[in-house]
């Protein structure tokens, strides 16, 4: 018995991994600015490094070349680095504040 | 059967991301992170990205993410308290959002040339092989300036985090 044919096509346009690193990214930059909890919002920081990352590997499938690999494997090093300091600014501003909302940290306003 | 498993860990990849922007508590987020990770590291063996799936398994999923928990489980991080939002954002933001995605929707289906579709398989550049030549050839200098990135790093970490010792 044959299986009805599938209402989309069977292997996947690039767009479509274009379009799901722009919803990954957008719904990074949401959390971004929505969320106070300190914490929350560096993780949203990490959801749209990793939209970048999915932008660099289409385009690498794309373009037949593995730069953009590269590229990705140098992001998530840096993206390492950035959340070793950046939890460990984190652990500094809960001990001195005992607070973990941005709205709270706000010594650098006026 | 790449359309189906595409669309499958997509799925799951927003829904996951949507949690992660909804839930207040934070440990619910970084467990909703992990699995965006999870579900992008299948995306990428679909793209052929072999060694760059098991490093965001690795370096991401583990590595990271690990840290992200043991820094919540540390702080005893609750859920946020409801405070009013200021106007703007609250009846603009969603509206913005969709117009981004709305943007970004029609750069990907007009300006851009037609771009073909992803077969599994027929990108073989990914393996670990083949980034091992180009990441010590082509991209040696960056690669070893970030050795001393994450020396910093290190060195960073540890001053911001350490106990005051008199």
């Amino acid at each position: 018995m044959p299986l009805p044919p599938l209402p989309f096509p069977p292997t996947p346009p690039l767009t479509w991994y274009l379009a799901l690193s722009a919803i990954l990214f957008a719904l990074g930059v949401a959390g971004f600015l929505f969320r106070r909890n300190i914490i929350t919002v560096f993780m949203s920081i990490e959801l749209m490094l990793n939209a970048v990352n999915l932008s660099f590997i289409t385009f690498s499938y794309k373009l037949k070349q593995n730069d953009g690999h590269i590229f990705s494997f140098f992001v998530m090093v840096v993206a390492a680095a950035e959340a070793a300091v950046g939890l460990a600014i984190i652990l500094t501003v809960f001990k001195n504040r005992q607070t973990l909302e941005i709205d709270e940290v706000s010594s650098l306003k006026n | 059967m790449d359309s189906l498993l595409f669309l499958i860990f997509a799925a799951i990849t927003v829904i996951c991301a949507i949690n992660l922007v909804v839930q207040t508590h934070p440990i619910s987020s970084a467990l909703s992170l992990i699995g965006v990770m999870g579900s992008l590291a299948v995306l990428y063996l679909l793209l052929g990205g072999e060694f760059i799936a098991a490093a965001q398994l690795v370096v991401y999923a583990g590595a990271i993410m690990v840290l992200f928990v043991f820094v919540i489980m540390l702080l005893n991080a609750g859920g946020e308290r409801k405070k009013p939002r200021r106007l703007w954002p609250r009846y603009a933001g969603i509206p913005l959002l969709f117009l981004f995605l709305a943007l970004m929707g029609y750069v990907g289906n007009r300006v851009l040339p037609p771009s073909g579709d992803v077969t599994f398989g027929s990108f073989v550049g990914g393996s670990a092989q083949e980034i091992g030549k180009r990441l010590f050839t082509v991209y040696l200098l960056p690669f070893e300036v970030t050795s001393v990135l994450i020396l910093i790093a290190i060195v960073g970490a540890i001053v911001l985090a350490r106990k005051e010792i008199d």
